[in-house]
């Protein structure tokens, strides 16, 4: 069975539940009730039309919890009186559902974990376990989300930027789990693509595909982090290049620049170069230049101060950086780094170091002690 | 969302605002105390920050691997060891003022007189596992 496909349907039947007059949390623990079932049933007994079946039981574990709760009022009007099977719901239907889902007034993590369950299908133990809390702690933020959003009317106009910035959280997140969240936060945003035509959700949607392309050569086999610049171009996915550049085009020819284009742009521009020394440095800082313009992030000039490094050598690039807050996270990551490439070993080696303890996670932080080492071995050498 | 640490110390951390030692309180105050670490917990589970809560002995031991063949040897405890561990709460919330608002509520827990402890508790963010966004800094 297809567990891909089955989820892909989630959206759907939940708003039809939902224009079928069910509320949006009843609506929503039902159709998790029916996707349990389906993982169940359909393995020795597939169905002939899955939406339907999934809408049918859906609708029915709905009731079931309606008489359930007693609650006369609802069932009067509900239950002996099961509507026609709803028509398809049309693509602004499950737009409604993302925007709900990410709605601001919810905290960024209770975004994410009742997208993951509302428009994803994930299950509750599924989504705990790729964010590694209790799965009492995730049912009780995702029930929490429920309430939060429970008074917002469902056909309530919502803004595309939130959505993005739930998916974008997500791809982040990586890999941890049963749950490949980077691939859910494609196949996310690849749904939501279908749902709307915005340069922006395209601009996401081709710098997730860029990157992800790159993730067999970004660990080592023990699990180190392997830079850019040594990776094995070999191992880059190809297909996932070619579709994130094709969609990354189609999007910035519609001259609606937005931050996802510029940094997908970024990623398609070191995805060009077959080696390297091939990298077009001097376009990236353009691009970089552009997104400091559209964001006015100091993460974006840290970056830019790295690309200007490499553009116009380590010297710009440490001027660059000279005007930079030096509490910058990975601010002290790219000062060695380019200390090094201007030949200052010790001082490299010394903020190797520094970076290490300053670091937000193991990967990074062995690379970076990794990279102090090997400057400070090289040293000892010499003496 | 991030994980952080929450530690409570038997020794080590700076004096409390209302620092007597738990052995000098009342049973009812102790009660209180206890009362208010479970309903912490349970307001932290109902929020969805809980991750994890453990209270540790304060007798441990030290122990080293002492080469092929031999057992490990241990030592301690050592009454001088400056700092000890009493117990951690692991919350997973939004952002890092959060985790301080946090700690500054558990540090509230009742004490001798049934006023607030004022304890010091360290706050500490985990280090992810997974690298985030860092592969185009290192160029890169």
């Amino acid at each position: 069975m297809d567990e891909a496909l089955l989820r892909s349907l989630t959206p759907s039947v939940l708003t039809i539940l939902v224009r079928r007059g069910a509320d949006f949390a009843a609506a929503e623990d039902a159709v998790q009730d029916a996707l349990v079932e389906a993982v169940r049933v359909w393995p020795t007994d597939p169905p002939r039309d899955a939406k339907g079946w999934l809408v049918t039981v859906a609708w029915r574990k709905f009731l079931d919890q309606v008489r359930a709760d007693s609650a006369r009022r609802r069932r009067e009007d509900l239950v002996d009186e099961e509507p026609a099977p709803g028509s398809a719901p049309d693509v602004d239907d499950t737009l409604q559902l993302y925007f709900l889902c990410a709605h601001p007034s919810l905290t960024p993590s209770s975004a994410v974990a009742l997208t993951l369950r509302a428009v994803g299908g994930l299950t509750t133990r599924q989504i705990a376990q790729a964010y590694l809390v209790p799965e009492a702690t995730m049912a009780q933020r995702i029930s929490r989300a429920k309430r939060t959003v429970s008074g917002i009317r469902f056909d309530q106009p919502g803004d595309v930027a939130t959505v993005l910035r739930v998916l974008y959280l997500v791809f982040n997140e990586g890999y941890s789990g049963d749950v490949d969240l980077a691939a859910e936060a494609i196949r996310l945003t690849r749904q939501l693509a279908a749902t709307i035509d915005h340069p922006e959700v395209a601009g996401l949607l081709a710098l997730m595909l860029l990157h992800h392309a790159r993730r067999a050569s970004r660990t080592a086999p023990d699990g180190s982090l392997v830079p850019l610049a040594e990776q094995d171009r070999g191992r880059w996915d190809t297909a996932s290049i070619a579709e994130g550049v094709r969609i990354l085009q189609a999007a910035l020819a519609r001259d609606r620049l937005g931050e996802f284009q510029a940094q997908a742009a970024v990623a398609a521009l070191h995805a060009d170069a077959l080696s390297a020394e091939e990298t077009d440095w001097v376009q990236i800082v353009e691009w970089y230049d552009e997104l400091a313009r559209l964001t006015d992030s100091p993460i974006v000039r840290l970056n830019r101060a790295v690309a200007v490094g490499e553009a116009d050598g380590p010297r710009a690039g440490l001027a660059a950086l000279a005007a930079l807050d030096d509490s910058l996270p990975r601010y002290t990551a790219a000062a060695a780094y380019l200390h090094e490439r201007a030949g200052d070993l010790p001082t490299a080696a010394r903020l190797y170091a520094e970076a290490a303890q300053k670091a937000p996670d193991l990967a990074e932080r062995d690379y970076l002690t990794r990279q102090a080492a090997r400057l400070n071995t090289r040293h000892r050498h010499r003496h | 969302m991030a994980k952080y640490l929450l530690l409570k110390h038997y020794r080590g951390a700076p004096a409390a605002v209302n620092d007597v030692p738990m052995d000098q309180w009342t049973p009812e105050e102790i009660s209180a105390h206890v009362q208010y670490m479970n309903d912490f917990a349970a307001r932290l589970e109902k929020s969805g920050e809980f991750v994890d809560g453990q209270a540790l002995a304060p007798e441990g031991a030290w122990v080293r691997y002492d080469g092929e063949g031999r057992p490990p040897v241990t030592d301690g405890p050592f009454a001088e060891t400056k700092d000890l561990i009493a117990g951690w709460m692991v919350i997973d919330v939004d952002s890092y003022e959060r985790a301080v608002e946090l700690a500054g509520e558990l540090s509230a827990a009742p004490g001798a007189g049934g006023k607030p402890i004022h304890e010091w508790l360290e706050v500490r963010p985990f280090l992810g596992a997974a690298p985030r966004d860092a592969e185009c800094l290192f160029h890169g």
